[in-house]
């Protein structure tokens, strides 16, 4: 067995037998309200930011700079700039746009869904997994708005608002529906993420050393003064908020689906793409948050809070999307066959053995074959290994966006419509820079706001001392 | 100040405890004694202080339904209203009021609809943002957000006396008594 990297991980080990063993407890022992409190806020609190976090933070803005160079070429030239072309007129655009959606899914599903279900261990990974939905949000809507050329008249493409020309957006279209489920999804992630920061705003400024920064968490904490008859409020509004945002995380993915499974193009017009999609979304927000996680436990000390079980689950939510993600694929290449539809079939022949071959197989090496890794325990107590994995697993889910856009457009009915797609420096020049505006956004938010939920973490607190507490009073 | 002061310039007296279970126990006596004008805070919800100070059941998840369903009628008949008024187009030659099209939108502005009564309709009910409370007058209370647990009783309450509530607090064995200035 490899030695655990911190002692409370694995509190069991002592007495374990060789085919079970008790699973690592979701807080390390011996955490107070106090100890709980002082450890999250400290990371906000500290007047010296570690020399890393610059580090970081300057590679992440480099990147962030580069992005705006991009845009700005963008808008000046047009996107010619781009390796689009027609047939393949969505491209990178597209890919990045729904695996960076993809990425923003597993953040909904912690906080809310796993809420539903009363998993503990969601407790102190909700936040920032919360904090990377929007990021991610933020950073795919850039890309149909871009694609656009013209972004400033996007307005009364997408928008329905009464304009002087008295036009209004087609409701037929799968792409409006899009619109309106990405920016509703935007809107509640951000209203769910506010309302779980208000408390932890107010310790913050409780705790605050300097005038401004108690201005600052006073101001954004609302006035909030823990009062019971706010507490009852507020505990119902953020059920409610998880109830409405379960259903709202399904249908987004799924509305992301009809872009493709709407239209009769072979190898989009499938049935199983809704559920395929969700799935595969939550498999790699989850691979995601590990690539987050991993870091921010190692840097800031905080293995008592994200400790082994939640690396462990996490891989397993991984294993079992990636294994519902590689059934999709599975049937697909039925279907294909299934349908004697010489389309069809050319178009999965054309995946597997078409000039973009290397790619399609990579896709399954990672996510149907890679991925068997996770059943192992020796692989799950890994947690580097599991960093490195979870990195595979991005790219893997960005492949199959490439595949699954790219495939079916370069090669449609018509032979002599068909041509070949390549990106130019300026796709990888505008998809990095997203990378970094998402990782500038991710350093600012650990740096400035509580990366775990206090208030959360000490209910949870409360709830290990509970039944020791609860018999001695009178 | 608050020594010479009368009754009236008082906000209440606070008792302060460290652990919730003391707290719901001193909640449950105050009310048993005839409080009725108080209020409990605490670092983390606790679900018994709502029995314990009486406290009657939220009208939020009402509220939520109805912008819910406020928020699906204004999708689809904004959906309705353009596209079969407005701005009538043919489609594939579909029917302008064509609604399994509608749905998704539908379905999209029901949840942002309840979504915002959630969260609107939690902080009005709440009265927040507050920028002023009197119980922050109590440097104790500091504590509040952390890891002490406060019950309030008025000054509004009939029942309130100065001398004989301090005194009801104080056997409580809380861990402090504090006068909340206005």
């Amino acid at each position: 067995m490899a030695p655990s990297e911190h002692p409370h991980d694995q509190t069991t080990a002592a007495g374990e037998r060789p085919w079970f063993r008790a699973a690592p407890p979701v807080l390390g022992p011996g955490h107070t309200f106090e100890s709980v409190t002082e450890k999250i806020s400290a990371i906000v609190m500290t007047r010296r930011t570690p020399v890393g976090w610059f580090l970081g933070f300057a590679i992440a803005f480099a990147f962030l700079m580069l992005l705006n160079v991009t845009i700005g070429h963008l808008l000046l030239t047009g996107i010619g700039i781009w390796g689009n072309n027609i047939p393949v007129g969505w491209a990178f655009d597209i890919i990045n746009f729904v695996w960076w959606i993809g990425i923003g899914h597993a953040g909904t599903l912690i906080s809310a869904i796993l809420l539903l279900f009363r998993q503990q261990w969601r407790t102190s990974i909700n936040r920032f997994a919360e904090a990377m939905t929007l990021f991610a949000v933020a950073c795919a809507a850039m890309f149909p708005l871009l694609h656009t050329g013209r972004p400033w008249l996007a307005a009364y493409w997408l928008f329905p608002y009464p304009n002087t020309m008295n036009l209004w957006p087609q409701f037929r279209s799968p792409l409006i529906w899009d619109v309106f489920a990405v920016s509703t999804y935007f809107t509640v992630s951000l209203l769910f993420w506010y309302t779980g920061l208000v408390p932890d705003m107010a310790t913050l400024r409780d705790r605050a050393k300097s005038r401004s920064a108690a201005v600052i968490f006073g101001v954004l904490s609302l006035g909030w003064r823990g009062s019971a008859r706010h507490w009852q409020r507020y505990e119902m509004a953020y059920l409610l908020l998880a109830a409405i945002s379960t259903p709202l995380v399904l249908s987004v993915h799924s509305v992301v689906s009809f872009d493709f499974a709407v239209s009769v193009l072979p190898g989009w017009h499938a049935t199983i793409f809704p559920p395929y999609f969700v799935a595969g979304a939550i498999y790699s927000g989850f691979a995601m948050v590990m690539t987050l996680a991993v870091p921010l436990r190692k840097f800031y000390g905080l293995e008592d809070f994200i400790t082994m079980r939640h690396i462990h689950n996490m891989t397993k939510v991984m294993l079992v999307t990636g294994m519902i993600v590689a059934y999709g694929y599975a049937n697909e290449a039925f279907f294909a066959w299934y349908s004697a539809n010489p389309y069809e079939q050319y178009m999965m022949a054309n995946r597997m053995g078409g000039p973009y071959a290397v790619m399609y197989w990579s896709l399954i090496a990672i996510n149907a074959v890679m991925i068997q890794l996770f059943w192992f325990r020796r692989v799950r107590d890994n947690v580097m290994l599991l960093f490195v994995l979870s990195l595979f697993v991005n790219v893997g889910m960005w492949l199959e966006r490439f595949i699954i856009i790219v495939t079916s457009l370069h090669r449609d009915f018509l032979p002599s419509s068909w041509d070949m797609y390549a990106p130019t420096r300026w796709d990888f020049a505008m998809f990095t820079g997203t990378i970094g505006l998402f990782l500038s956004l991710f350093f600012l938010f650990i740096r400035f706001l509580p990366a775990i939920a206090m208030f959360e973490m000490r209910t949870l607190v409360e709830e290990e001392t509970h039944e020791l507490e609860r018999p001695g009073m009178v | 100040m608050a020594h010479d002061a009368p009754a009236v310039t008082l906000h209440g007296l606070m008792a302060e405890f460290d652990t919730p279970t003391a707290l719901v126990h001193a909640a449950e006596r105050a009310r048993l004694e005839g409080y009725r004008e108080m209020d409990a805070y605490s670092p983390i919800p606790v679900e018994e202080l709502s029995e314990a100070l009486g406290l009657r059941r939220t009208r939020l998840p009402r509220l939520v339904f109805a912008g819910g369903i406020l928020g699906g009628l204004a999708g689809y008949g904004l959906e309705y209203w353009s596209q079969a008024i407005a701005y009538p187009l043919n489609i594939g030659g579909r029917p302008y009021h064509s609604w399994p099209h509608f749905i998704p939108v539908t379905f999209e502005t029901t949840v942002l609809g309840a979504a915002l009564a959630a969260f609107i309709g939690m902080w009005a009910l709440n009265r927040l943002p507050q920028p002023y409370h009197p119980v922050f007058n109590v440097p104790a209370f500091a504590r509040a957000s952390v890891d002490r647990f406060f019950l309030c009783i008025e000054a509004t309450d009939p029942k309130f006396d100065r001398h004989a509530t301090w005194k009801f607090l104080e056997s409580l064995h809380p861990v402090g008594v504090a006068e909340v200035a206005p």
